[in-house]
């Protein structure tokens, strides 16, 4: 147990997520002999991030202003809306380059078990945008496991009366991976999902 | 140090992000009761066992016992109750809460459960194979349960006294029907049909069950929650986002 400020550095290192005490001790010392100019320019980044940053007023992703840089870019598709569960899913999707359109996202996905259902995620901001009528296709980008196929269930279940087209992302084979080793509902999906050359 | 491995049948009932990459993993097993384990990197697209430990999977598991969680080793997939329930939204919603149910009636971790573990099971495996209504599957698994644990409904005779029935009035607090001279202010008055619905599913008369009225499923189904609910003491969380409306594929 050590006393004072580093004591404090440690515990609050403690409380974020994936690091132990251990680890956070190890971090508060890194903190103790790195460079002053390093340490400010951290403490900074951390003040400026908690004060500057926040959700975009339209797709809820992080922005730094009212809107997201998105949301602002006059050169994307309003009538294409993917659903993504949080906003680090905006940008893996981002980085394919295969999409022009708009984003919306959802804080998370249905999980019973964690008292999380419907109303506890932006659904209702959702049936708002699209009800719009600019939106003629809705692609739901939610994980691919039981949570985000069940969410991306529910979705379809509310707007395909609203006459607009409902995609899911593909499932199947990783890249790179050995057939023998892909668990039966991969293969199964990968058969379904099976395409013509 | 070498920790000892163990091979079980086993039900997912949840799982819950690790770090990075890994998940923990509560598993209902046939042999050792509840337990909990690490399942590493499964959240990465690469993981070779990662599909069949999502919730409601039964699988063939192999862990490695440790001082506060397992860790899986190995699994194989045996009926993966989950992708039933994937294009159905009303029959996701009653396994989450016949899977929560299963956690809080095993308290105790590697306690043996094999009544409660079949009974669980059964429930997703009827529920997967779409044939019964999803409110009756749930119903009778939450009645089931309930009586595996010692409290089950008084549905004929008096729950304070054991006067035979029938009786009209049915009391949370005491337990079930009460006859006129135990019945407590505000006890409730449950249809007869209502009454017969929850005797039928306790004892497994599926034929009665399915001739049963939805507007009489709809009421059986408040007393059955609120009963589970009052001897729980702390509510289910999944329970109240059951989604009531009848599955499309049925």
């Amino acid at each position: 147990m050590y006393e004072g400020a580093i004591q404090d550095l440690i515990d609050e290192l403690g409380r974020l997520p994936g690091i132990g005490p251990k680890s956070a001790q190890r971090l508060a010392f890194h903190v103790l002999s790195a460079d002053t100019t390093d340490i400010k320019r951290l403490a900074a980044a951390l003040t400026r991030v908690k004060e500057e940053v926040r959700f975009c007023s339209t797709c809820y992703n992080v922005a730094e202003a009212e809107q997201c840089r998105i949301c602002r870019d006059p050169r994307r598709r309003d009538d294409a809306l993917c659903v993504v569960e949080e906003p680090k899913d905006v940008i893996a999707i981002e980085r394919t380059n295969e999409f022009r359109g708009r984003y919306h996202v959802l804080g998370g996905a249905i999980n019973p078990l964690e008292g999380i259902g419907p109303d506890q995620l932006r659904i209702r901001e959702l049936m708002a945008r699209l009800s719009s009528g600019d939106v003629s296709e809705l692609i739901l980008a939610t994980d691919p496991n039981t949570e985000g196929e069940a969410t991306a269930t529910y979705l379809a279940l509310m707007v395909k009366p609203m006459g607009i087209t409902v995609s899911r992302l593909a499932s199947g084979l990783p890249v790179g991976g050995d057939l023998e080793y892909a668990d039966e509902i991969t293969l199964g999906r990968a058969f379904e999902g099976r395409r013509k050359l | 140090m070498r920790r000892p491995l163990y091979r079980d049948d086993a039900l997912v009932l949840r799982v819950q992000r690790l770090g990075e990459a890994d998940r923990i993993i509560t598993l209902l097993t046939r042999r050792h009761g509840r337990v909990r384990a690490v399942a590493k990197g499964v959240r990465k697209t690469t993981s070779r066992f990662g599909g069949r430990l999502e919730p409601f999977g039964l699988v063939d598991v192999q862990c490695s016992e440790g001082s506060t969680l397992d860790t899986v080793t190995q699994v194989e997939g045996k009926d993966l109750f989950g992708r039933h329930f994937l294009d159905d939204y009303p029959r996701y919603t009653a396994a989450n809460a016949i899977a929560e149910t299963a956690e809080r009636l095993t308290p105790v971790e590697r306690e043996p459960a094999l009544r409660l573990y079949l009974l669980t099971v059964g429930a997703l495996r009827a529920l997967a194979g779409r044939e019964r209504a999803t409110t009756l599957v749930l119903d009778a698994y939450l009645l089931r349960a309930m009586a595996h644990a010692g409290w089950a409904p008084a549905l004929r005779d008096c729950a304070v006294c054991a006067n035979p029935g029938p009786h009209r009035a049915f009391s949370i607090a005491a337990g079930g029907v009460v006859c006129p001279n135990c019945r407590p202010p505000g006890a409730a008055h449950p249809s007869q049909a209502s009454l017969d619905l929850m005797c039928a599913l306790l004892e497994g008369d599926w034929v009665a069950a399915d001739a049963s009225d939805v507007k009489v499923r709809g009421e059986s189904s408040g007393f059955v929650a609120a009963h589970l609910q009052w001897h729980l003491e702390r509510g289910l969380r999944s329970l109240p986002l059951v989604d009531r409306r009848e599955s499309q594929n049925r």
